[in-house]
C-alpha cells in the first residue's frame, strides 16, 4: 500500500485550487474496478472528492501529458508525480518540451506499483475489489467466497521490482518522506539476454516482437517520444507503417525507437507497463542504457533538469569509435 | 466454392490523351487496353484510380455518362498519386475500379426543370458531367445557368468547352468569375456566392453546387437568402476513402458513408448529419 | 445433445485435425490466443482469448493482389486462393457474435471476397463460458454466455464436453468426431447453463443497459460535452481498435518487391491522427474528435446502419488491454448521464 493517503493529497491539490495557486490538477482518475485508473484534469474541488486516487494501480506516468496539458491550460498546473515520474519530467525540461513556470510538481512517494496481470495470475479472473493493506492486497473475486491476500511484492510491476530510485529529482512541494537512490539489479536482465549466442538473442527478439500488433502505445506513451508527428505516422515519410508489415519492418520499428530514445529515456518503463502484447520493450532501452554506462561513463537521464545526454555531448576522453565498434573497449 | 468477383481488384486502363486545364489541373482521358471505355457510370459517380507502388486515390468522372467512348477525369494536383499522375504521358497504364457512389437525380428529380450549377475551382469537375448529360439530353430540362468562378482566368477549368460550347447553347447561360482583377479579363470579378446573389435567380429551378468547403457554406447562405430550400440544392462531399464501398470505415459522416452514400447529398439530408466534413 | 468424455479431448483435436487445420485458443507469455492445433499442444480453457478469432477471418494484414510493372505497362495479378476448410474452437458466445457483425460489413454488397471465403470455410465450435470476467459485459448486447451460437454450440461441465450442431456445417463436424461422442439427452447442460447464469447475474457490469443509444441518436450524443473530459487522457494509440473484435477499419497500402508490387491491407484505426488525413486537410483533427467517432460509430452510427445491433459485444478486452483504462462502459456510463438531465 502506499504511504501517503488519496485524502491528503486530494485536500492538498483541493487547497492549491481554491487559494488560486493552480487552476488544474493532473491526477489519476478512479475508475469502474480498483486498478483501472485514468489520468485525468481535475479543475474544481468536488472533482477531486468524486474521482481523484492514488493507490498501487496509479502507474501511470503524468509528465508527458504536461506537454499537451500545459498549452491547453490558462494557469498553473499540479501534477503529481512519483519518485520514477520526476526523472521523466526532469528530461522533458532538459528537452525544453514544457513551460517550467506552468506547472507545480507535487513530488509523492511510492512504495512500488502492482500489476494487475501479475494478480490475475494468482487469483483467477473476476477481481470484483481489491483492498491495500500494509504489505498485501486483498482481493476479491467472483469465485471465491473469501479475499485471497498477494502480498505486494510478489505483485510489484515489472519496472518497480527494479525500482533505480525513490528520491524525486525535481518537485516544488513534497508530501510523505522523500527516499534515496537505489542500487537496483535493473541490468540482470540485459545481461542474460548478452551472455545468448547471437542466434539464440534473434529467435528471442523474434519471439517477443512477433506478438506486436502495431497499436504504438509504446511510443504514446513513452515521455520520451515526443515528436509532433512521428515519421511512422507521417504519410510523406516513406516509411509510415501502422500494421506488421513483415518480420523486418517490426523489429524497424522497434530498435528505430530504441535509437531514437537512446540517451533521454529515463528507464521509467512505460512503454512494457502499456504493450497489450507483453513485450519487454524495456529491456531494448536498458540495453542501451548499459552500453552507454560502459562507454561513456554512468550517466541517468532525467538526474537533472539541464543534462547533455553522451551521445550528444563531446569530451576528449569519449572512446573512439572503432573501440566501441569492436565491443572490446576496456575503460580502464 | 466462394463467389470470387471482387471489387477491390481494379482492371487496367490506358491514359490516351492528357490535356492541361490551369496550372496545376489536368484532364486525363481513359480507355481500357482494347480502347473501350472502362465501364458505365452515372453523372456523379466517382472511380478508384490507382498507380501501383503509388497508391490508390478516388477522383469524380468528369465525362458525361453519354460519351460511351472513353473516361475523363479533371485531377487537381495535391497528393502522391495526383503528383505521380500530372507527370504521366501517354500511353500509360493505371488501374481502375468503380463506378462508386449515388448519383445526381438527373432523371427524375432534375428532369423537367431549370437547372442552376454553381461550380468553384476544380468543383467544376463532377459537375461537368451532369452538365454535359443535361446538354445531351436537352429536351428533358429548361433553362440551364452556370455559375462559375476561380481564382483567375489561368484556373478556370474546361475554359475552352465552356466558351467554344457551352456558351453558344440555346438557352445555356455561362456566369463566369474570377476572384481578383486580372489583365485580359474583361468578365465579372468577385468570389463565387456574391455574384450568384447578385445575378439573384428565381427559386423555381434545382440548383448544384460544387467547390470548396467555405465556398459551398457561403453560396448555400445566399441562395436561401434569394429564397431556395434546401430540398432543391444539391452538393458533393470528398473525405478520404480507401476501399470506395462502405467498408474501410473513414469517409463516413456520422452513420453515412461518403463513398457510398454519397458523394451526392441533397444539401437539407446535410443537416441532418454531424458537422465533420 | 452429443457427449465427448474430458480425458477424449486431446484425441478430439487430433481427430479434427487430421482433416483440416484447428485453430484454438492456448496460453502463450501473454495469455490465451487461438493458435493452430498439433500434437503437443495443449488447449486452454482461459475465460476469453487476449484477441479474438477475427485474425482468422480478417488477418491483420494480408495481400490482395499484386501488379508486375514494365514502362508504360502494367500487369494485374490475382493472387487469391481459395482458403481450405477450417475449424474454430473454443469460441465465446460474445465472439460468435462478433463475426455475425463483421459479415455485416463485408458480406454486405459489394461483398469482400477475402472475407467470404474464409467465413464460408471456417467452422465455429462455439464454448458456454463457465467463468466469466470482471470485464464481461455481453448481456448489455443481448448476448447469452451460457447459450452461444456458431455451427455447433459446446458446453462444459467437471468431466466432459457437450457439443449441439446447429448448421449443416456443423453436423459435418460432429459427424466427423462421431466416435468419440455418444448422444445424450440435456440435463446435464441445462445444469450447467442455470450455473453460468446465475454467475452472469452477478457479474460487476451484470446492469450495465445499451437502451439510451442506437441509431438515430446521433444528434443526440455527438455534442455532449462529456466527450471532452472522456477523451482527455487518449493516448490516441490503437490497442482499443485491435483488441477488439467488431473494429474492421482498414487501410489499403502498396509494397514494392523486388519484382513489382503488392497490394496489401493491413487494420487501421479510427483513433490514428492520419486516418482520415487528405492532401488538403483532415476532418477529424483532434484526439477528441477521433475518440468520439469510435464510440459514435458502436453505438450509434453501426446500429442506425443495421437494424439497431451494436457494434459492440461486451468481451471486455478494450477494459483488460487500454493502456490508460478508458473504455467503452465508461463512455456508455458518462453518456447515459446526459440522457437521466
Amino acid at each position: 500500500m502506499q504511504t501517503v493517503t488519496t485524502k491528503s493529497l486530494c485536500e492538498r491539490a483541493a487547497s492549491l485550487l481554491g487559494e488560486g495557486t493552480v487552476a488544474a490538477v493532473l491526477g489519476w482518475k478512479r475508475g469502474e474496478f480498483d486498478y483501472d485508473l485514468t489520468p485525468a484534469v481535475f479543475t474544481a474541488a468536488e472533482e477531486l472528492t468524486e474521482g481523484f486516487i492514488y493507490n498501487d494501480f496509479s502507474g501511470a506516468n503524468l509528465s508527458k501529458y504536461l506537454l499537451k496539458k500545459t498549452r491547453e491550460i490558462d494557469g498553473k498546473i499540479l501534477v503529481f508525480l512519483k519518485p520514477c515520474d520526476t526523472y521523466s519530467f526532469n528530461q522533458l525540461l532538459s528537452e525544453h518540451r514544457f513551460d517550467r513556470e506552468k506547472v507545480y510538481a507535487i513530488g509523492i512517494p511510492c512504495s512500488g506499483m502492482a500489476d494487475i496481470q501479475k494478480i490475475r495470475k494468482i487469483v483467477g479472473e473476476g477481481i470484483t475489489a481489491i483492498e491495500a493493506c500494509e504489505n498485501s492486497l486483498l482481493v476479491h473475486t467472483l469465485y471465491d467466497d473469501e479475499p485471497i491476500s498477494v502480498s505486494c511484492a510478489e505483485v510489484l510491476t515489472e519496472r518497480c521490482l527494479n525500482c533505480k530510485s525513490k528520491k524525486h529529482v525535481a518537485y516544488d512541494e513534497l508530501i510523505g518522506d522523500e527516499g534515496e537512490v537505489l542500487t537496483s539489479n535493473r541490468f540482470d536482465e540485459v545481461e542474460k539476454i548478452e551472455a545468448l549466442s547471437a542466434d539464440e538473442r534473434f529467435a528471442f527478439w523474434q519471439n517477443e516482437l512477433s506478438r506486436c500488433i502495431r497499436c504504438n502505445a509504446c511510443r504514446d506513451a513513452c515521455p520520451a517520444c515526443t515528436c509532433e508527428k512521428c515519421v511512422f505516422d507521417n504519410p510523406n515519410s516513406g516509411v509510415q507503417s501502422k500494421a506488421p508489415g513483415g518480420e523486418f519492418e517490426e523489429k524497424l520499428f522497434h530498435i528505430i525507437r530504441a535509437y531514437h530514445v537512446a540517451g533521454r529515456c529515463t528507464d521509467c518503463g512505460e512503454c512494457s507497463r502499456v504493450c497489450p502484447q507483453n513485450i519487454p520493450l524495456h529491456l531494448l532501452n536498458r540495453k542501451f542504457i548499459k552500453d552507454m554506462n560502459e562507454t561513456y561513463g554512468e550517466y541517468q537521464a532525467g538526474e537533472y533538469d539541464n543534462q547533455r545526454a553522451p551521445l550528444v555531448n563531446f569530451s576528449l576522453d569519449d572512446p573512439e569509435p572503432s573501440d566501441v565498434v569492436k565491443g572490446g573497449f576496456d575503460r580502464a | 466454392m466462394t463467389d470470387m468477383n471482387e471489387t477491390l481488384i481494379p482492371i487496367l486502363g490506358v491514359i490516351t490523351d492528357v490535356r492541361i486545364d490551369t496550372p496545376d489541373i489536368k484532364t486525363f482521358r481513359v480507355v481500357t487496353p482494347d480502347g473501350k471505355k472502362p465501364f458505365d457510370h452515372r453523372p456523379g459517380q466517382c472511380a478508384m484510380l490507382s498507380v501501383p507502388g503509388i497508391g490508390e486515390a478516388m477522383f469524380s468522372i468528369t465525362s458525361s455518362p453519354t460519351n460511351t467512348e472513353y473516361m475523363e477525369f479533371s485531377i487537381k494536383k495535391c497528393g502522391c498519386v495526383t503528383e505521380w499522375l500530372h507527370a504521366a504521358e501517354e500511353g500509360q497504364m493505371i488501374t481502375v475500379r468503380g463506378p462508386y457512389g449515388k448519383p445526381f437525380p438527373v432523371d427524375d428529380v432534375f428532369a423537367g426543370h431549370d437547372m442552376l450549377f454553381i461550380a468553384g475551382g476544380v468543383g467544376l469537375a463532377p459537375l461537368r458531367s451532369v452538365i454535359n448529360y443535361c446538354r445531351h439530353y436537352r429536351d428533358r430540362y429548361g433553362r440551364i445557368d452556370i455559375v462559375y468562378g476561380s481564382r483567375s482566368k489561368d484556373d478556370l477549368l474546361d475554359y475552352r468547352e465552356i466558351i467554344e460550347e457551352w456558351q453558344n447553347d440555346e438557352n445555356v447561360h455561362v456566369h463566369l468569375t474570377i476572384d481578383r482583377e486580372q489583365e485580359g479579363w474583361d468578365g465579372h470579378v468577385g468570389f463565387v456566392p456574391n455574384y450568384v446573389k447578385e445575378l439573384g435567380f428565381d427559386t423555381n429551378k434545382m440548383a448544384v453546387l460544387c467547390g470548396p468547403p467555405i465556398m459551398i457554406k457561403f453560396t448555400l447562405d445566399g441562395l436561401s437568402e434569394l429564397g431556395f430550400d434546401k430540398t432543391q440544392v444539391y452538393t458533393t462531399l470528398e473525405l478520404r476513402m480507401k476501399c470506395g464501398v462502405g467498408k474501410c470505415g473513414r469517409c463516413n459522416v456520422g452513420a453515412k458513408y461518403v463513398c457510398k452514400d454519397g458523394p451526392v447529398f441533397r444539401c437539407d439530408e446535410l443537416d441532418e448529419l454531424p458537422d465533420e466534413y | 445433445m452429443l457427449k465427448c468424455t474430458l480425458s477424449n479431448i486431446d484425441k478430439l483435436f487430433e481427430i479434427v485435425s487430421a482433416s483440416m487445420p484447428l485453430y484454438l485458443p492456448t496460453e502463450d507469455k501473454n495469455g490465451a490466443v487461438f493458435k493452430k492445433w498439433q500434437p503437443g499442444t495443449v488447449w486452454s480453457n482461459a475465460s476469453n482469448t487476449v484477441k479474438g478469432p477475427k485474425d482468422l477471418f480478417f488477418p491483420q494484414s494480408e495481400d490482395l493482389m499484386a501488379f508486375k510493372t514494365e514502362g508504360k505497362k502494367i500487369e494485374v495479378i490475382d493472387t487469391r486462393t481459395e482458403t481450405e476448410d477450417f475449424a474454430v474452437f473454443g469460441v465465446r458466445a460474445c465472439d460468435v457474435k462478433s463475426l455475425e457483425i463483421l459479415d455485416r460489413v463485408f458480406l454486405t454488397e459489394p461483398r469482400d471476397s477475402y472475407y467470404a471465403s474464409r467465413r464460408e470455410h471456417g467452422v465455429i465450435i462455439s464454448l458456454a463460458c463457465n467463468r466469466p470476467t470482471e470485464n464481461c459485459f455481453c448481456g448489455t448486447f443481448g448476448i447469452d454466455a451460457a447459450e452461444p451460437m456458431g455451427d455447433v454450440s459446446a458446453w462444459l461441465t467437471d468431466d466432459a464436453l457437450y457439443l449441439h450442431a446447429n448448421t449443416e456445417r456443423g453436423q459435418a463436424f460432429t459427424k466427423l468426431i462421431a466416435d468419440l461422442t455418444e448422444a445424450c439427452d440435456d440435463s446435464a447442460v441445462s445444469a450447467q447453463k442455470e450455473k453460468n447464469r446465475k454467475v452472469m447475474k452477478r457479474l460487476p457490469l451484470a446492469d450495465l443497459e445499451a437502451n439510451a443509444f442506437g441509431g438515430s441518436k446521433t444528434e443526440q450524443f455527438f455534442h455532449s460535452p462529456q466527450w471532452e473530459k472522456l477523451s482527455e487522457s487518449c493516448l490516441g494509440c490503437g490497442t482499443c481498435t485491435f483488441v477488439c473484435p467488431t473494429c474492421q477499419c482498414y487501410d489499403i497500402r502498396d509494397f514494392k518487391t523486388n519484382n513489382g508490387v503488392v497490394r496489401y491491407r493491413c487494420w487501421d484505426s479510427c483513433m490514428y491522427s492520419e486516418f482520415t488525413k487528405m492532401a488538403h486537410g483532415n476532418n477529424r483533427n483532434s484526439q477528441k474528435e477521433r475518440f468520439r467517432q469510435r464510440f459514435m460509430h458502436k453505438l450509434v452510427y453501426f446500429p442506425e446502419n443495421n437494424d439497431g445491433i451494436f457494434s459492440c459485444v461486451g468481451c471486455g478486452r478494450c477494459l483488460a488491454k487500454c493502456p490508460i483504462s478508458m473504455n467503452i462502459v465508461k463512455v456508455m456510463k458518462a453518456l447515459e448521464v446526459d440522457t437521466d438531465d
